[in-house]
């Protein structure tokens, strides 16, 4: 496969791996560079690519895999994660909300959810993915992703009602 | 009133993850515009934030080389002919090579010997040169009588 043809390929799905590694990494430097390494496995891959069904579907488990195993050994390595650029991000997503603080409450609220909801609820209310594509990409039952999503809406949902009780949280 | 009524059905089926993609459009276009019902306000920054997020854009340029990949397979292929090569017809050439090599060395030797052997000739003939002044001295005892 040539680079043109691959470009052509990758860049329908590209902005959605770096979405999901931004999910999962929080940091922008972290998510770009995890879905460039992503997109570099990938080409080097590209010879087999022929295989798989979907190629996005298949890139989008190398990411979650990928930014798990990054996850996994910060744990391990006792680092933390750092969220410096988080507000910078939040303020020009604000800017184009009359609802400024809330939509960014969204986001510190899906930081905090456990993993497997956050991709689920990434997967399904950002990415618009039908259940069937999720369960492929997570490598789950399409009824427990009904039920993570489930769960993880609500979970949303609450914390935001607790928000809007308390005023800012 | 009535949407209002469908939007809360909608919500409902959404938190029970029941909703189509096609649905949940309808939600995100319900709480994007300007006038809510105030009991559903409460649901407008989630949706709104769904749809601010997908824009976010991976802008890293991605360096692919565009080297060709070397094919291992064909190297290795190519080896083992040469390999196989060089089995079947190493052993001649070195028979062959050894046989030369034996030969020159044999002409050496040959040689060695044979000028030895003129060498000594030579000393041969330089003490035969004596032999003259034994003539020189019998032809003046005879000639002088």
């Amino acid at each position: 496969m040539q680079q043109k043809e691959f470009i052509a390929l990758v860049t329908p799905f590209k902005d959605k791996l770096y979405r999901m590694a931004k999910r999962l990494l929080v940091s922008r430097e972290e998510a770009e560079d995890a879905t460039q390494e992503i997109l570099l496995k990938l080409w080097s891959k590209n010879e087999s690519m022929g295989q798989y069904k979907s190629v996005e579907a298949f890139a989008m488990t190398m990411t979650k895999n990928f930014c798990l195993d990054r996850l996994k050994s910060k744990q391990a390595g006792n680092l933390k994660l750092v969220h410096s650029n988080y507000k910078d991000e939040t303020v020009s997503v604000q800017r184009q909300l009359e609802a400024e603080d809330s939509v960014g409450w969204v986001e510190r609220i899906m930081e905090e959810l456990p993993e497997q909801q956050k991709m689920v609820l990434q997967l399904r209310d950002v990415e618009d993915y039908d259940y069937d594509e999720i369960a492929q990409m997570l490598d789950m039952k399409p009824t427990a992703v009904r039920v993570t999503l489930s769960r993880a809406r609500k979970t949303v949902r609450e914390k935001l009602q607790q928000k809007h009780s308390y005023g800012i949280g | 009133m009535e949407l209002d009524n469908y939007i809360e059905k909608l919500l409902e089926k959404y938190f029970e993850a029941n909703t189509t993609v096609a649905e949940e459009k309808e939600l995100g276009n319900y709480f994007a515009q300007k006038a809510v019902a105030p009991h559903l306000e409460q649901y407008r920054p989630m949706f709104n934030y769904f749809s601010v997020a997908k824009k976010e854009q991976f802008t890293k340029q991605v360096p692919l080389n565009t080297r060709k990949k070397i094919n291992y397979g064909w190297i290795s292929a190519a080896a083992a002919v040469v390999l196989a090569f060089g089995i079947y017809f190493g052993p001649d050439q070195y028979q062959a090579y050894q046989d030369k090599k034996e030969a020159e060395l044999a002409y050496e030797e040959t040689k060695k010997a044979l000028n030895l052997l003129a060498e000594n000739f030579g000393k041969g003939t330089q003490k035969m040169a004596y032999l003259n002044e034994f003539e020189v001295a019998r032809s003046k005892v005879f000639n002088e009588k």
